[in-house]
């Protein structure tokens, strides 16, 4: 990426549970692109990329708010998300969703590769694994179901953290085991999610770390909220959280800092 | 009376009953988390495996791109090889057939092996109502009859139980349907695969008529295949004067040849084994050899509903492995009675619906068994993507109007999001989640395990406009 690449070429899809309830993700997510030379932008226009909609059965509202975003982010040469889940929807969902409707379909098909999970257009678009983070505390990685297997991150997150400086990064044990969010399955089978969840939590626990990432904040949410609720202080915290953060900034308030492990 | 899975509460409310019981969420954990780990270094043993699964999938969708010709040929050659086809379109008809032909021998006491379509159907139930016992031979679905019990999986039916629990179930139970369990039985495997080994061989030896089930039925011959890890099987299929296999009309292959792809992949990946130990085929009758009479029953039961969907055919493609379930985290917690049927976890999860629509709550509320998650796609032998299936299924319920309050809600976010102004205004009033997520209105059951998160003083769109107005 030329860092003289005209303005507003990359636009920021913060995602709608990031606008309202995680806006500090998206704050890291649009410091740690400037720092590295991304021009980005915000489409104000920007909603939900539906995937609550598709995921319960809700295929026309799905195929509006694909149209949606495709009239959005159409004009932007790359389109970053900090979030696996809604990163695939584009490719993997949107396709479902406009069959049918053949002129969509072919926008969608134009706009799924340009689409980025933050960590892949780290790692595969500016070709970077250290970003310069600074880290000084220990830390455990979920790989989210989508980002496994909708998104296909694979150790992409892993390379990102391991050369954040300072960090103590710890293994997280069962980590490819669903955490029982899914969405609306929390809400419809809650006794099912409570013991996935459960589970979770208790291997978060085992490796010490004082905080928990991902790069999707909807199951940060669900097991952080298993942990506050159980009365452990561990955080849980959106990837690029940790990685937009530097020397400069020194260590995170109220967390336990660890001499540096490498 | 033998229990069936007639009335069964829809999944939430089922599963949220079995993932309080320990004992059996500790069991099921167990035994998946085994099974799966030697199903993954057999798998990974095969370079081809990959490969394997694309012919396995194929073979499957040519079958049911053809199943009427498959099924036909299959009629001529067992009538041709002394056999007897029946045709049941459901399991009304099916289990009239099989209590008839059972009645005109004159039996009262029969063997069972190797069926789960003889589950699906409630078969049992029929024949005890005509005054016939049938008794299960398979280890595992002795346990479970012996036990008043439900199957909880397609491959170990008593996956659910540990060896105590079967220890005791033997003790107490053996000895009211035929040779007691040993006097100081104790938990000991060989002891209990002992009990079983004597009680069972009085079955066999004395029944004149046996039901089986079968893995395949291969069109070119009219052979049909069980696979099975005890022999028991073995015992039904020759030792019987009369043999009546119930099968599912899905389960036809065209050729032998295409037994070398699904033998390999169903061995590794049900039980973790590079061979099943045992392997029976068997095609019409021969004289003084084997059952005199043999018939078979091709049993529909929804499977033409199923064909006819054309994202959920897929579905008919299972070899029932077990692998799903083996590694489905929801089917971990809750095992396998939760999903109503003989067909649990992933599989069955999608396959009840298709075979019996959507319109009762049970059945309706299975595609939301998952979280998506995928794990099951990536084990499927036959290449069934669970999650697309599921999503489509999930489509249909909605589009059925089952959750009309839902939908209400979805649209008018729906709507919301697609007008700028709208939605702008929705989210900086930072309470947006309050009506969509659980923020601001406590879900019951969610909150029950999770604190809230914080909702914070300013949105991202706001912090951007306050920060990059000028700019934006
Ligand atoms: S759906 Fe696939 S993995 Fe599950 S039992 Fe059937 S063949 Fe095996």
């Amino acid at each position: 990426m030329p860092p003289n690449a005209p303005r507003s070429r990359t636009a920021l899809f913060v995602t709608c549970l990031n606008d309202t309830l995680f806006p500090g993700t998206g704050r890291a997510a649009v410091t740690l692109l400037r720092r590295l030379g991304v021009e980005v932008d915000f489409p104000p226009g920007q909603s939900c990329c539906g995937q609550m909609h598709f995921n319960t059965g809700y295929r026309r509202e799905t195929a509006r708010l694909a149209r949606h975003f495709v009239d959005t982010f159409g004009g932007y040469e790359e389109i970053v998300v900090p979030s696996a889940s809604c990163a695939g929807m584009p490719a993997e969902s949107y396709p479902l969703a406009a069959v049918g409707d053949p002129g969509l379909a072919r926008e969608v098909a134009e706009l799924a590769p340009r689409t980025y999970e933050l960590t892949e257009y780290l790692t595969d678009r500016l070709g970077v694994e250290d970003v310069g983070a600074h880290f000084p505390h220990r830390v455990t990685y979920h790989p989210t179901c989508h980002s496994l297997r909708a998104t296909r991150l694979g150790d992409r997150p892993h390379r990102l953290l391991r050369a954040v400086d300072g960090i103590d990064y710890v293994e997280l044990p069962a980590a490819e085991e669903c955490c029982g969010f899914g969405g609306t399955f929390s809400v419809k089978n809650p006794a099912v999610s409570g013991a996935m969840n459960g589970d979770k939590a208790r291997h978060v626990l085992e490796t010490g770390a004082s905080v928990l990432a991902a790069v999707d904040n909807s199951c940060l949410m669900n097991i952080g909220g298993r942990l506050t609720k159980d009365g452990h202080p561990v955080r849980t915290l959106h990837l690029v959280e940790i990685l937009a953060r530097t020397a400069q900034d020194g260590p995170l308030p109220g967390l336990p800092v660890v001499e540096a492990a490498r | 009376m033998s229990r069936s899975f007639l009335g069964w509460p829809a999944f939430p409310e089922a599963a949220a009953r079995e993932v309080g019981n320990r004992q059996l969420r500790e069991n099921v954990r167990r035994a998946t988390h085994t099974i799966r780990g030697k199903r993954a270094v057999l798998a990974a043993e095969r370079p081809d495996w990959e490969q394997l699964r694309d012919s396995a999938a194929a073979i499957k969708d040519r079958v049911l791109a053809g199943l009427e010709g498959y099924l036909l040929q299959v009629e001529e050659k067992v009538t041709a090889a002394g056999g007897t086809v029946h045709w049941a379109r459901d399991a009304a008809e099916a289990n009239r057939i099989v209590t008839d032909l059972v009645r005109a021998t004159g039996e009262r006491e029969i063997v069972k092996v190797k069926s789960m379509l003889t589950e699906e159907i409630g078969l049992d139930a029929a024949l005890e109502a005509a005054g016939i016992n049938a008794r299960e031979t398979d280890l595992a679905a002795t346990i479970v009859q012996l036990g008043d019990d439900l199957p909880s999986h397609v491959v170990v039916p008593a996956l659910h139980r540990n060896r105590s629990e079967i220890r005791d179930i033997f003790a107490r139970e053996m000895g009211r349907h035929g040779r007691p369990a040993p006097e100081g039985l104790t938990d000991d495997p060989a002891e209990l695969a002992e009990a079983a080994r004597l009680h069972l061989r009085e079955k066999f030896l004395g029944a004149k008529v046996a039901v089986s089930g079968a893995n395949f039925v291969v069109a070119e011959t009219g052979t049909l295949v069980v696979v099975e890890s005890e022999g028991n099987g073995r015992m039904c299929l020759t030792l019987a004067d009369t043999l009546i296999s119930v099968v599912g009309i899905e389960k036809t292959v065209p050729r032998w040849q295409d037994l070398e792809v699904l033998l390999q992949l169903l061995a590794r990946n049900a039980t973790g084994e590079r061979m099943a130990p045992y392997t029976s085929t068997w095609t019409g009758t021969v004289d003084g050899d084997g059952p005199r009479d043999f018939h078979l029953v091709l049993v529909d039961n929804g499977r033409t509903r199923a064909l006819a969907d054309p994202v959920g055919r897929q579905a008919l493609r299972c070899i029932r492995c077990g692998a799903c379930m083996n590694t489905c985290p929801v089917y971990e917690r809750t095992g396998g009675h939760a999903y109503g049927s003989v067909y649990p976890g992933p599989i069955g999860a999608i396959l009840n619906p298709l075979l019996r629509g959507l319109d009762d709550p049970q059945t309706a509320s299975l595609p939301y068994a998952s979280t998506l998650c995928g794990a099951c796609n990536e084990v499927c032998p036959v290449r069934i993507r669970f999650t697309d299936v599921l999503l489509d299924l999930r489509a249909q319920v909605a589009d059925g109007g089952r959750h009309p309050v839902e939908r209400v809600a979805l649209n008018t976010v729906g709507a919301a999001m697609q007008r700028p102004l709208l939605w702008k205004a929705a989210v900086k009033g930072a309470g947006l989640l309050g009506p969509l997520l659980p923020a601001r209105t406590p879900v019951p059951g969610w909150t029950d395990n999770r604190a809230l998160p914080d909702v914070p003083g300013e949105s991202f769109r706001t912090w951007w406009k306050r920060n990059e107005g000028e700019r934006a």
